[in-house]
């Protein structure tokens, strides 16, 4: 049997071992997103189903490139925290470990995909 | 350990909070047991339930767009093949849905930030602020259909 209290245990760290980490992280995320997401909406949308010459154009723009490349970092940043804690709440034990570690590493794929992308077309 | 000495009921509870180990650790239910038997749904959960099924379900359009970037990247053959499944009718009603989930979850999202300030949440503030985070985003996905 375990000597430590319950009391030990939670100080400083709450259930999630970080404290209010993970929630400050959403909340800068979030009100970054509020800026990002109509940015993104207007200047990405618009592109969607131009030719390739006009789309090859489009992300040459220094404002467009930077606010897809925001929206790419902060998007799946945001994005791998949210679904972390829906993953959080709905299963447990290796499933529990799988699913996050699949979140984060599908998250990262996508945005370092999209950055290069972003890159090769913009530069 | 509870000793049973003639002392008041709360000294009881603080030495019970501090001294027991944590028996239930591994087997506590998982959400969402309570919806159904023992919670009916209502505003509140169904508007927070559909924020957390939009923000999972725009991981389809997120990769979407990324592959759509990787292949203009990559040169017109590429790009081809990826603008014509984007333009086509089925990913045009998953990139609208898309668009009303990107909406609805954004409006959801600042109704959580004006909660955070420990505003807005009595019960009939936080259904009315549920109700318009609804309509607003089909307001929003249809300014965004006209314009874009």
């Amino acid at each position: 049997m375990a000597y430590m209290t319950d009391r030990k245990r939670a100080t400083g760290r709450g259930a999630a071992g970080s404290g209010t980490e993970h929630f400050w992280h959403m909340t800068v995320t979030s009100v970054a997103l509020v800026i990002l997401t109509p940015l993104f909406v207007f200047v990405v949308g618009p592109a969607i189903g131009k030719p390739y010459a006009d789309v090859a154009l489009h992300f040459a723009n220094p404002f467009n490139a930077i606010v897809t490349a925001l929206m790419l970092v902060v998007g799946f940043n945001h994005f791998r925290h949210g679904a972390q804690t829906a993953i959080e709440d709905y299963s447990d034990g290796l499933t529990r470990k799988a699913l996050v570690l699949a979140t984060i590493c599908i998250s990262y794929a996508a945005m370092a995909t999209g950055l290069f992308a972003l890159a090769r077309l913009a530069l | 350990m509870i000793r049973a000495a003639p002392c008041d009921a709360s000294r009881i509870a603080v030495q019970w909070e501090t001294s027991m180990p944590d028996v239930n650790r591994g087997k506590r239910p998982l959400s969402p047991f309570m919806l159904g038997p023992y919670y009916r749904l209502q505003i509140t959960s169904v508007s927070s339930i559909l924020t957390r099924i939009t923000g999972l379900a725009m991981l389809v359009a997120a990769l979407l767009i990324v592959w759509w970037l990787l292949a203009a990247s990559a040169g017109p053959e590429a790009f081809d093949r990826a603008d014509g499944v984007l333009t086509s009718w089925i990913i045009d009603i998953v990139m609208t849905l898309s668009v009303l989930a990107l909406w609805y979850h954004a409006l959801a999202g600042l109704r959580h930030l004006y909660w955070d300030t420990g505003r807005g949440l009595e019960v009939a503030t936080a259904e009315r602020l549920g109700i318009a985070a609804m309509v607003g985003s089909v307001i929003l996905t249809l300014i965004t259909i006209l314009l874009v």
